[in-house]
């Protein structure tokens, strides 16, 4: 199967093109077949994938699948290609996994909707490019994915076009994403431009002969990257469209802004280490970039009282973990915090959806309350998404924290601070996970009365994702079990060819006790989190009222997200659309035009002028005629 | 080079003339004949033009299909057509939008629909013959003589203002193409002094070594012709007005094949004649290019009208292709030449898409739509298929040229490729905006309740070209395999006639000093 692995994205773009065309003709059943049939079957392919490359020695786990002659002038010659090595082997097995689930559960989540065979056709495209992103082989192809899944993502947000505030948030995502496309199509130039090739092998392989440790050239290139992972990966100074990407249907929040596109960033920085590697500064702005937005969503998310929002913020903050650790040459753990995160998070989201879908699309958690015993299988999964996103000893996201925090601490390119906000963080994401789940469940329900009557549990086509889910949120973790805890970090040894020679391999000649010290603390911080938790929202539900009236200033500029948004209107947005105005309206009109006009009617009015001479009297003629000669001859006689 | 053994390119040149005086003796009250005729002529050019592409030998660089006739012996003008990888694509495009703009004219033209025609087709014969002369004398004549049938076009067939339109039209390019018969014949006169010759053969005065003023001075008489048509900033003010006023078909020809003339002038005389001055006066242009995309861009945000928008759009979509041009390497010339062709594609879409928005209700102002998805959804995908081809979306044509035009601009200077790529970031703002205010949103004007959606010849008159935009997106390269010969064979004669600063090779002379660190 390896060598036919470009099956395994065809089979997603083909659903699209089925019920693209057929789908509104062939009706639900036809368009749940086919967008859930393929994308079934490219995970079992990537399942088989993965198996066979098991089955290759570690060392030669690499396979490449040209495709055909894509674009060529000159010596730039890109072909059309993909790969499969361990790395782009796990991101398939995540990425159309989760993509399988999140599907059947939209069959339920979407069933009555208008646009079933449109939001099922998006879907399968961008099942589709998230495939193409991770298994290309040069970095055209990647950047061809990478603008794929944008667009799936602003088609899908906008899904609810009707809706001014869907559209905007679509037209909003794009724009953004775009800024940090700029970056990364500059940084893919530059790289043809250094090592004329834009193959993943010329480029790795000669970018340590080819450029020298913290050259210029390797921050460049690496810096203009990151831009684009900002944008994608939403992370400080690009991360404004994520919350407002909320406005899309549930499943999409899921599946596209919170399992796997918007980790694309993370996984091109690990792809690309190689180039990384040669420039510690990027790496450094990387981790800093990381921990510091990790740190700020989590402020942000404290306050949301919109749970989708609030799982956006908490997105943000997670992705800011994941770019703390490749920042800091972790590269499998943050590879590994991504797989987990994308079990837990969707696993979240669904609930949420979940939630919604029996609230007639309630989003807001100060209306609802009091649902474990209604929903008590959305309850118990969403629990567990709650408690693995805090970091709960066993939990998925336990293992996979602790690794990105022990790093942070030991790797030569980390240190205390990082490690520290990376600490706070998890403290502050246990406190809002178990806030949401407190708000959301526990407590007085605070439902209209007519809203109580409709509550139901979802259907069993959105029940199981979310037990399947539920599952690997919990037990996803023992794939990376460290060494400290007896295990044999199963995963990290598996993308090991591909991150061979970094950062992580140096820290086995730390001390075991630091380990496992560090580790006791961050349990500490989960608890600690969860405990105030617990009291603000359930012991004494009063207590965050007075709290948020004793810091009002603090907590405004919380609720307000900082007023970033507001920000970079005045800044960029207000200023950009005024300079439209001046030059198409002004400037275009009276400067341009205006030049093009006065030609015209200088022309015109000194022809006016000249026709005067042309009097149609013979007398007059006669006259200048003599006067000609006259002028003539004296000029001949007196010269 | 000839194949074929008769002159094919004639054929293609002089069969829509040939079609016109048919339509012309035909009774004009009987338009069902009259359309039919003009149809059958235009497809069968672009059946005729089919066997370039098919014949089309990509290892050379010469001129291939060639006829050379002496016309007027005693001043060494002769009949001389042919094509190379530079033309190929363009005479293609030329006979292929034409088919198109005359089948989208069907319910759009109603008045002198006999006359219309005929100057359609005189058009096409005009913008053919631009394409594959290589006599610089009959150059000029089919240059002027293709803008009286679109002076009529607009004049007669167009919107409320179309004589001012007309008028600015026809005299702007009036203006550049004086300047340019200028250059043509101290060209002429030069070649004379320096060969004793006398003649209008580009191939023979391609071999000219021109001092550099000189140089200069033609340069800039033959450019300001070109730049007017392309058009360039500060030169595109014809341009809005021309489109507003003109019918859909026109603005399809307009956008599609006219402004394609300028750029082609650039490569095809500017660049291997005059290289010294091209060379010295490139940053001048890829400044004027630069602020050509962005400007065009944030004028285009503004727009109330979509006709307008797509007009200014077209001036920042140029810029990027003469910023490709003067980038002086094989991805700056090939993706220029081929965002020509994307351009022409897609923005000639935009237009007729328009066109079957206005013949439903009359009117372009986009504050008139919303919610169209909701009544109108084919109509509405195309559109936004379309947009996204003219935004760069990677899997549509536009991104091929696009991304190759700022890899040529990177080589050559990597703030062209900065400032220039700010272009692609605008034009996501003003075309997504656009379709938000149109498409989306919700259904607010009654009057939108009952459009039709796109009715089956509409279909077929976009369908093609969408397959194309496909097309050349998934798989540009038989698209640029063509191109390769001769875009090697014009950067070589550059660089041996002047020394260029960059061509192809990692290894490239010239590169100054400042930047030396960025390129290893």
């Amino acid at each position: 199967m390896l060598y036919q692995a470009w099956i395994i994205p065809i089979l997603p773009l083909l659903g699209a093109a089925a019920n693209a065309f057929l789908g509104a003709r062939l009706g639900k059943r036809f368009v749940s077949l086919v967008a859930c049939g393929t994308v079934g079957l490219a995970s079992l392919g990537s399942a088989w994938v993965f198996a066979d490359l098991t089955r290759l020695p570690a060392g030669e786990r690499l396979v490449m699948l040209p495709m055909y002659q894509w674009i060529g002038t000159g010596d730039f010659q890109v072909n059309f290609a993909l790969q499969i090595d361990p790395l782009s082997a796990v991101m398939l097995l995540v990425v159309s996994g989760v993509s399988f689930l999140i599907h059947v559960y939209s069959t339920g989540y979407m069933a009555e909707d208008r646009g079933y065979a449109r939001y099922f056709t998006y879907l399968n495209l961008f099942v589709f490019s998230m495939l193409l992103l991770v298994t290309a082989n040069n970095f055209l192809v990647l950047y061809v994915g990478w603008e794929l899944v944008g667009l799936c993502s602003y088609l899908l947000i906008g899904f609810w076009y009707e809706r001014k505030a869907a559209a905007d948030a679509g037209k909003k995502a794009f724009i953004v994403n775009r800024v940090g496309d700029l970056g990364f199509a500059l940084g893919v130039m530059l790289i043809f431009v250094t090592f004329g090739s834009l193959d993943y092998q010329d480029v790795f392989a000669g970018a340590p002969q080819m450029l020298a440790v913290g050259s210029v050239t390797a921050t460049t290139i690496t810096l203009l990257l990151f831009v684009g992972a900002t944008g994608k990966s939403a992370q400080i100074p690009l991360y404004v469209w994520l919350p407002d990407a909320m406005e899309g249907p549930t499943p999409v929040s899921a599946l596209i802004h919170a399992a796997t596109m918007v980790t694309a960033g993370v996984y091109m920085v690990a792809r690309t280490h190689a180039l990384f590697e040669l420039a510690p500064f990027s790496l450094s702005v990387v981790a800093t970039i990381g921990a510091v937005t990790a740190f700020y969503a989590a402020t942000i998310a404290l306050v949301q009282t919109d749970i989708k929002r609030m799982l956006a913020y908490s997105t943000i903050s997670q992705l800011g973990y994941m770019f703390l650790a490749v920042g800091v040459g972790a590269y499998a753990a943050g590879i590994f915090h991504l797989t987990t995160h994308a079990f837990f998070k969707a696993l979240l989201f669904l609930g949420a959806g979940s939630v919604m879908h029996t609230l007639g699309g309630e989003t807001n958690m100060l209306k609802m309350g009091g649902l474990r015993l209604k929903l008590p299988v959305t309850y118990w999964t969403f629990v567990v998404g709650a408690l693995a996103i805090s970091g709960f000893p066993g939990l998925s996201c336990f293992f996979s924290k602790d690794a990105i925090l022990w790093q942070a601490f030991a790797s030569p390119r980390g240190g205390m601070v990082l490690w520290a906000i990376g600490l706070a963080t998890a403290a502050l994401t246990a406190f809002y996970a178990l806030r949401a789940v407190f708000l959301t469940f526990h407590g007085e329900s605070r439902l209209t009365v007519e809203a109580e009557g409709h509550i139901h549990e979802p259907p069993s086509n959105m029940a199981l994702p979310l037990a399947l889910l539920a599952a690997l949120a919990a037990l996803g973790g023992y794939l990376g079990v460290p060494g400290i805890l007896g295990g044999s970090d199963a995963f990290g040894s598996f993308l090991a060819p591909v991150f061979r020679g970094e950062a992580w391999m140096a820290l086995e000649t730390q001390a075991p006790a630091n380990e496992l010290g560090l580790m006791g603390l961050s349990v500490l911080a989960a608890f600690l989190g969860m405990g105030l938790a617990w009291y603000f929202y359930l012991a004494r539900p009063e207590a965050p009222g007075v709290l948020a009236r004793r810091f009002g200033g603090l907590y405004a500029l919380l609720v307000n997200k900082y007023y970033v948004d507001e920000i970079y209107g005045g800044l960029v947005v207000q200023p950009l659309v005024a300079l439209a105005h001046f030059l198409g309206e002004r400037f275009e009109v009276t400067v341009i035009d205006g030049v093009v006009n006065g030609v015209g009617r200088t022309v015109a009015a000194s022809g006016a002028w000249l026709r005067r001479l042309q009097t149609g009297f013979v007398r007059n003629y006669a006259l200048s005629i003599f006067l000609g000669a006259v002028i003539v001859l004296g000029y001949f006689l007196f010269r | 080079m000839i194949q074929l053994g008769f002159p094919l390119l004639s054929v293609i040149v002089y069969l829509p003339l040939v079609g016109a005086a048919v339509v012309l003796a035909l009774d004009g009250r009987n338009l069902a004949a009259v359309k039919a005729t003009a149809f059958l002529f235009s497809s069968l050019t672009f059946l005729a033009s089919l066997p370039l592409y098919f014949f089309f030998r990509v290892d050379t660089a010469a001129m291939q299909f060639v006829e050379k006739v002496p016309w007027i012996e005693s001043l060494g003008i002769n009949y001389q057509m042919g094509i190379d990888g530079i033309s190929l694509w363009l005479v293609l495009l030329t006979t292929f939008l034409s088919t198109i703009a005359i089948l989208s004219s069907w319910s759009a033209i109603t008045t002198r629909v006999k006359g219309y025609y005929a100057v359609m087709l005189v058009l096409e014969t005009g913008m053919i013959g631009v394409f594959v002369a290589t006599d610089l004398f009959l150059f000029y004549v089919f240059w002027e003589a293709m803008l009286i049938p679109m002076y009529f076009l607009i004049g007669i067939w167009g919107g409320p203002s179309r004589i001012y339109a007309a008028v600015k039209f026809f005299l702007y390019t009036m203006a550049g193409g004086v300047l340019m018969l200028v250059g043509i014949l101290a060209l002429y006169f030069f070649n004379h002094a320096v060969t004793g010759l006398y003649t209008f053969d580009l191939l023979e005065l391609r071999k000219l070594n021109l001092d550099f003023w000189a140089q200069l001075w033609l340069f800039l008489a033959f450019s300001v012709a070109f730049a007017i048509k392309v058009p360039m900033f500060p030169f595109h003010t014809w341009l809005p007005d021309a489109h507003v006023e003109a019918p859909t078909a026109g603005s399809v020809i307009l956008a599609g094949v006219l402004l394609k003339m300028g750029t082609y002038g650039f490569v095809r005389f500017s660049l291997p004649l005059f290289p010294a001055a091209a060379r010295e006066l490139a940053s001048i242009i890829a400044a004027l290019a630069i602020i050509g995309i962005i400007y065009g861009a944030l004028v285009s945000l503004i727009q109330e009208d979509v006709k307008k928008l797509v007009a200014y759009s077209s001036v920042s979509h140029l810029g990027f292709v003469m910023l490709g041009l003067f980038a002086f390497n094989s991805q700056g010339v090939q993706g220029g030449i081929l965002q020509m062709i994307n351009h022409g594609l897609s923005t000639g879409a935009l237009f007729l898409i328009v066109g079957m928005l206005y013949e439903r209700r009359h009117t372009r102002m986009i504050a008139d739509f919303g919610g169209l998805w909701k009544v109108i959804p084919l109509f509405s995908i195309t559109l936004l298929v379309v947009s996204l081809a003219s935004i760069g979306l990677p899997g549509l044509n536009g991104f091929v040229g696009e991304f190759l035009i700022l890899v040529g601009a990177f080589r050559h200077d990597w703030l062209w490729a900065a400032f220039g790529a700010t272009g692609v970031i605008l034009s996501a703002v003003y075309m997504l905006w656009m379709l938000q205010r149109m498409i989306f949103e919700e259904l607010k004007n009654q009057q939108n309740q009952v459009l039709l959606d796109l009715s089956a010849r509409e279909v077929l008159v976009l369908a093609p070209i969408i397959v194309l935009i496909f097309l050349i997106g998934v798989y540009p390269w038989p698209f640029l395999k063509p191109m390769e010969a001769s875009t090697q064979a014009l950067l070589a004669e550059v660089k041996s006639k002047g020394q260029v600063l960059v061509l192809d090779g990692m290894q490239a002379e010239g590169i100054p000093m400042a930047r030396q660190d960025l390129y290893r």
